[in-house]
């Protein structure tokens, strides 16, 4: 193995050697999981139990002529048979979506895509709601779908939004950012240009655990426990709340251990409320869990970006602009989640870690006969595809050019001395420190040897690629002036209780999905207190248990959470001073603070530990004025930026020249997330978010049928790597905190997702360039990389 | 998660014993080996059959036993018994370059070479290596055995010569000298089905030159053996040239339907180069020297 | 019908529909719910656990086909509060962040270093290799694996 960067022999293998605070520690939440006593949603059995199952749609687009359920209701086992018009007499047949669109929750007029709800069936168990779906007999009259994105605003092209009032076309949005004119001026002047066509296709987070509900409603006081798959369990039951008619504070959403979610869980679906509606019907809890097939049919996929990218340069190689008009599929309902203002998310980041003089983007939305969906799969609110294309532009440019990519990319960083760095469509990168990162990048991975080495084998024919891609993120959304989901402001809480013992609770408003955060939000306690990590239980995923606030996507935890419970934190160690003063019958400003401790400025021997000031706090101790019996803190934190985490990625491939096959050899990561809180969680993030690159250019896709069947739509052809098609990951890292956060921290949750699709494509593309080839598109298949070679590289859709 | 439908279960005490059960529970009844083909068809409600009758307990259908001039393969053996067999390896390196490629290694703990027959999969490994190799399937009915050769096995995609009330009890490898096989697949990842994939097996006569050759394709839409392919090979010399040519001839007796593996051309390219490379490891395995040195692609 | 096999050395017996599938009667019938599933169609892995020693995908087999044999699932690893190397490797390499798969790649994990001490790299990516995960990217995995094959059972193991 070749892991560059490993630890000492024996990490924090005793509790003395254990860091309080940051540092390498194992995970806290891991003795459940490794027991096998983790607990899930499908893991929760509830007194009378009832199983739903979903009736799908098998065509994409049809007219919806009636739904017969006689036969599933006489089923022995069947409770309920719930179609769209039953729901149409509770005014729960459409939903709100995140992007203010409605979604239907089963069909009543048309199906819309193939995969779509049509009835509900609430059975004894899971076999017979399974058996009864099969009972249901629908009649359809299919209606031509609309499949291509290309196409959708096409004159003559069917209306797939007929429900809406007056809607004439499959038109969703038009959007833009950057100056237009300011552009196209760089652009007529420049020496240079170049223009190429670059897809991301549509691709799904697929998290090992799929999505699903419990629903419990108790008729009898009106409340409702809801057990779910979530990411953002306060924003949903604020949703649910809306929807549903329930208040607010009759609803408990409680999200357990999530079996990955990667953006995938953060929409609310129609089977989580249809096991609600199941709920309220029977009496008696119901729950849904959706199989493989239909998580990759309907819920949120990733991508689906046809952009065609231009970038204009100097002969000498200086970058002076980018512009691109991207056509976004967004399916049959616009579900994204993103921020209001954003419906592209944050694409308009497309200009990258560049110094450029101009940048315009513009981007389209339409309806297609799909699934809904597009932001996912640790996008980042789409700086995935912003990343991809500008990445993948540069090496068209340093084609063009006759440029080495990596020299390039060196000649046109943005400056250390530049940042704070406004770029043209407005971000201001609070940080960042490019070239040291990518130059460690190229060391790690003996750049100019694999240049000669590449050199030697084209001679004898062989194909070996170097790809190069350097990204710059942007997360921990948002401000509030700027950001909101709904309305809701995007901000996100933590509150701290210290118990008189010294021992301490920290409660979230985000939920982990894996990513660890019952110790990283640990860490941050315990080197604010100094606190040890063990001694801090951290909940989270309880909406009656936790503070209000937005949830764990886009990167968004540490830098938003992470900055309140740092900020609580403090709020408390301010407190612990005054009441240490009373109790040390000093002035608070004559104390100084060690971790863990106020002490007498110049008796360090006279102090007071936290522990000793929570039992005081608690205790009878007489406090200061204004000052509460308790060592107790809760924080809002509004940021008041983004944070701007970035990275220097290089990749090795070996093309087989007779089959076309592409093996990944190597993987350089070289990350900036600022502060890093564990190096071991932070490392896992991003070997996790390589892999997923690996799939995305090497394999994973969800594509259609000219009739819109869903070719994606199980684990035989929606392919994940495996431990085969991934190397043994090389990691570094360079620190550059970030300036306006309270510790620091960046956030790393997706950078290696975001950065490494254009490296492993990039590769790709630099194997077949003595072939002639300049551009491919994912995913690289043996299939579609030979046809690159035979100079018939064709887009994916 | 997908669930069968309602069946009746039956375990098999006997060869016998399963023969009855058959014939007593019609038409509608299915064998169970590893579950590896059935199971995931009948979670997908595209096989429903009435009974199922179980043969996990007839360990007298696991079994690799040298017999003169032939390997007997008992039709309960798993993937991962014939790739844990050394002797497999030395005799039949075929069957392990395919057994390598054939699903995943839990898969293999549990698929057995008579299920893999028996589905008579057009993706399917094992038919090609039997097909190359010449074996023949031992079926047991209740009238007795049967033994034919896999050109009679073979029926069309999903079918074979296995009738509703008989087994796949045997599968028999013919075992020769100066012999070398050899088996290479694409996949779009590790596990998947083929994209498409190429074997051969060569036998040397005394002076060298080929004495035998067999050719099969999977997934590229051929039944049976490439015969003119293998053909242009006998009595001659391995050489890349003549490897060359009956890659070409493999290919033009290919025809392979584009699906989201790939297209047409791209298929047939590879019936062609898969073909070289395999008779290229199956020509150095059965002993022959060094190759004329042609630029492979 | 009737099964009865072993469960983590204890022997069950219940009454089953002769379609209900290993993972369903481990997880909904016993209650041992660390065993996960992930798929319909035998490619995940998340739902593995050894049937006589050997990892099987309990979503393509039938209890009515395990009764007689001898199942063990995560549940059954440690030995009362020692855990099996294979689980202190997880934690010590972080081998897993959602947890889900982890069950799973534990149990192949052990049935490989029980047919083979000192795996290495190529030989446990092989081994795991029917196996998805979606967090860890694999290397930690491998990790994991290595550190347990370097610290056997015979060790004192710390709870």
């Amino acid at each position: 193995m070749t892991a560059v960067e490993h630890r000492p022999a024996n990490p924090a293998a005793t509790s003395a050697d254990r860091p309080i605070g940051f540092g390498r520690i194992q995970r806290k939440e891991d003795p459940r999981f490794v027991r096998g006593k983790g607990r899930y949603v499908d893991d929760i059995v509830l007194p009378g139990m009832l199983h739903g199952a979903i009736l799908r749609s098998p065509v994409a687009h049809a007219r919806l002529v009636s739904v017969d359920t006689t036969e599933a209701l006489a089923h022995p086992k069947v409770h309920a048979v719930i179609t769209g018009r039953d729901l149409e007499g509770l005014n729960l047949a459409w939903a709100p979506t995140l992007s203010a669109d409605v979604q239907a929750v089963l069909a009543t007029d048309k199906v819309r895509f193939q995969g779509q709800e049509v009835a509900f069936v609430v059975a004894e168990d899971r076999y017979a709601a399974r058996d009864a779906l099969e009972l249901i007999d629908v009649e359809y009259e299919e209606l031509p779908p609309v499949i291509d994105a290309r196409r959708a605003l096409d004159p003559g092209a069917p209306v797939i939004r007929d429900d809406l009032a007056g809607r004439t076309d499959n038109h969703v949005f038009d959007w833009e950012a950057g100056d237009a004119a300011e552009t196209d001026a760089v652009f007529a002047a420049a020496e240079v240009v170049v223009a190429q066509e670059v897809v991301y296709p549509r691709v799904h987070p697929a998290p090992m655990e799929t999505c699903g509900a419990l629903a419990d409603y108790d008729p009898v006081d009106g409340t409702l426990t809801l057990y779910e798959t979530t990411q953002a369990p306060h924003a949903h039951r604020t949703l649910f709340a809306m929807v549903a008619g329930i208040p607010e504070h009759k609803i408990r959403v409680i999200s357990p251990d999530i079996g990955g979610g990667f953006g995938n869980k953060v929409g609310i679906y129609p089977g989580y409320i249809l096991a609600v509606v199941g709920s309220i019907v029977t009496g008696r809890p119901v729950k849904w869990m959706e199989d493989r097939s239909e998580n990759l049919m309907s819920t949120s996929f990733a991508r689906d970006y046809i952009m065609r990218g231009e970038i204009a340069a100097t002969r000498e190689g200086r970058i002076l602009a980018v512009r691109t008009h991207v056509l976004a599929d967004h399916g049959a309902f616009n579900a994204t989640a993103q921020p209001t203002k954003y419906p592209a998310g944050f694409f308009s980041i497309f200009t990258g870690s560049y110094d450029l003089q101009a940048a315009h983007c513009a981007v389209t939305g339409v309806y297609t006969n799909k699934a809904p969906g597009g932001v996912a799969y640790a996008c980042s609110f789409r700086v995935t595809e912003a990343v991809y294309l500008v990445e993948r532009m540069v090496d068209v440019l340093a084609a063009e050019l006759g440029m080495d990519p990596a020299e390039l990319r060196l000649r046109n960083f943005i400056r250390p001395e530049q940042f704070p760095y406004r770029n043209k469509t407005g971000w201001e990168y609070d940080s960042g420190d490019y070239e040291p990162a990518m130059r460690k990048a190229l060391e790690m991975a003996g750049y100019d040897e694999l240049r000669r080495e590449q050199a030697e084998k084209r001679a004898r024919g062989e194909l070996m690629g170097i790809g190069v891609s350097f990204f710059t993120e942007t997360v921990g959304a948002g401000p509030r002036k700027h950001m909101d989901i709904l309305g809701l402001g995007m901000n996100d809480g933590a509150e701290v209780r210290v118990h008189p013992t010294g021992k301490a609770v920290v409660r979230l408003s985000v939920q982990t999905q894996g990513q660890g955060h019952e110790t990283t939000f640990a860490q941050i306690l315990a080197e604010e207190l100094g606190i040890p990590p063990e001694d801090i239980d951290v909940v989270h995923g309880d909406t009656d248990r936790t503070p209000f606030g937005l949830g764990t996507y886009g990167s968004r935890s540490t830098p938003v959470s992470g900055g309140a419970v740092a900020l609580a934190a403090r709020k408390v160690r301010d407190k612990a001073r005054a009441i240490a003063a009373a109790m040390l019958e000093t002035r608070p400003e004559d104390l100084e603070w060690e971790k863990g401790r106020w002490y007498v400025q110049g008796d360090p021997s006279a102090g007071r530990t936290i522990a000793e000031i929570a039992l005081g706090a608690h205790g009878t101790v007489a406090l200061p004025e204004g000052v509460d019996g308790n060592l107790d803190a809760e924080v809002t934190y509004d940021p008041p930026n983004l944070t701007f985490p970035f990275g220097a990625y290089v990749c090795v491939v070996d093309v087989d020249r007779g089959t076309g096959k592409v093996r990944v050899r190597r993987f350089v990561a070289v990350d900036d997330c600022g502060t890093r809180i564990n190096p071991m969680i932070i490392e896992g993030q991003v070997h996790g978010g390589l892999a997923d690159g690996v799939g995305m250019a090497l394999m994973e896709f969800i594509g259609f049928d000219e009739q819109g069947n869903c070719l994606g739509g199980s684990f035989m052809d929606y392919l994940i790597p495996t431990a085969m098609e991934v190397p043994d990951w090389e990691t570094g890292h360079t620190v550059t905190p970030s300036p306006h956060h309270p510790i620091g921290a960046k956030g790393i949750g997706e950078s290696a997702t975001v950065g490494s699709p254009p490296a492993v494509v990039n590769a790709v593309v630099d194997a077949l360039a003595p072939l002639g080839v300049r551009h491919m598109d994912m995913p690289c298949t043996p299939a579609r990389v030979w046809a690159a070679m035979q100079g018939r590289a064709t887009p994916p859709i | 998660m997908q669930v069968p439908a309602p069946f009746e279960y039956a375990r098999a005490t006997s060869v016998a014993d399963a023969l009855e059960l058959l014939e007593r529970h019609g038409p509608e009844a299915r064998v169970l080996a590893g579950g590896h083909s059935l199971l995931p068809m009948m979670k997908l409600r595209l096989a429903r059959p009435d009974w199922l009758i179980d043969l996990g307990d007839l360990a007298e259908l696991r079994h690799l036993i040298r017999d003169g001039d032939w390997l007997r393969v008992g039709a309960l053996t798993t993937h991962a018994d014939l790739l844990a067999s050394a002797q497999v390896g030395r005799l039949l390196p075929i069957v392990h370059d395919a057994e390598r490629v054939i699903a995943d290694p839990v898969v293999r703990n549990r698929g057995t070479i008579g299920g893999s027959l028996g589905q008579a999969d057009p993706a399917e490994d094992l038919s090609t290596v039997c097909d190359v190799l010449r074996a023949r399937v031992v079926i047991t009915g209740r009238a007795g055995e049967r033994v034919i050769g896999m050109e009679e096995f073979h029926r069309g995609p999903y079918e074979t010569a296995c009738e509703q009330h008989e087994l796949i009890t045997e599968v028999r490898f013919p075992v020769r000298p100066r012999s070398g096989s050899a088996y290479e697949k694409v996949e779009r990842r590790v596990g998947d089905w083929a994209v498409a994939a190429a074997g051969a097996a060569l036998v040397l006569a005394d002076d060298g030159t080929i004495a035998d050759a067999s050719i099969g394709l999977t997934a590229l839409g051929l039944s049976g053996l490439a015969t003119d392919a293998a053909a242009v090979l006998l009595g001659t010399h391995p050489s890349e040239e003549v490897f060359a040519e009956a890659g070409r001839l493999a290919a033009a007796a290919s025809s392979p339907v584009e699906d989201q593996r790939g297209p047409v051309d791209y298929k047939r390219h590879l019936a062609e180069e898969l073909t070289r490379r395999v008779l290229r490891s199956a020509a150095e395995r059965a002993g022959a020297g060094a190759l004329t040195a042609v630029q492979g692609g | 019908m009737q099964v009865t096999m072993t469960v983590n050395g204890a022997e069950v017996t219940r009454d089953v529909e002769p379609r209900l599938l290993l993972v369903h009667f481990l997880r909904d019938t016993l209650g041992l719910t660390g065993t996960h599933w992930g798929c319909d169609t035998s490619n995940c892995g998340t739902c593995v656990v050894l049937v006589d020693g050997v990892p099987v995908k309990s979503c393509t087999a039938l209890a009515a086909m395990t009764s007689g044999h001898e199942v063990r699932t995560v549940e059954g690893l440690a030995d009362g509060a020692a855990l099996d190397p294979v689980q202190q490797g997880f934690m010590e390499e972080h081998g897993l962040q959602c947890g889900f798969c982890t069950p799973g790649m534990m149990l192949t994990a052990r049935a490989l270093l029980d047919r083979n001490p000192d795996p290495d790299e190529a030989e446990i990516r092989e081994a795991i290799s029917g196996q998805i995960c979606r967090c860890t990217g694999y290397a930690t995995i491998v990790r994991a694996v290595r550190w347990a094959a370097a610290h056997p059972a015979t060790e004192e193991v710390r709870a």
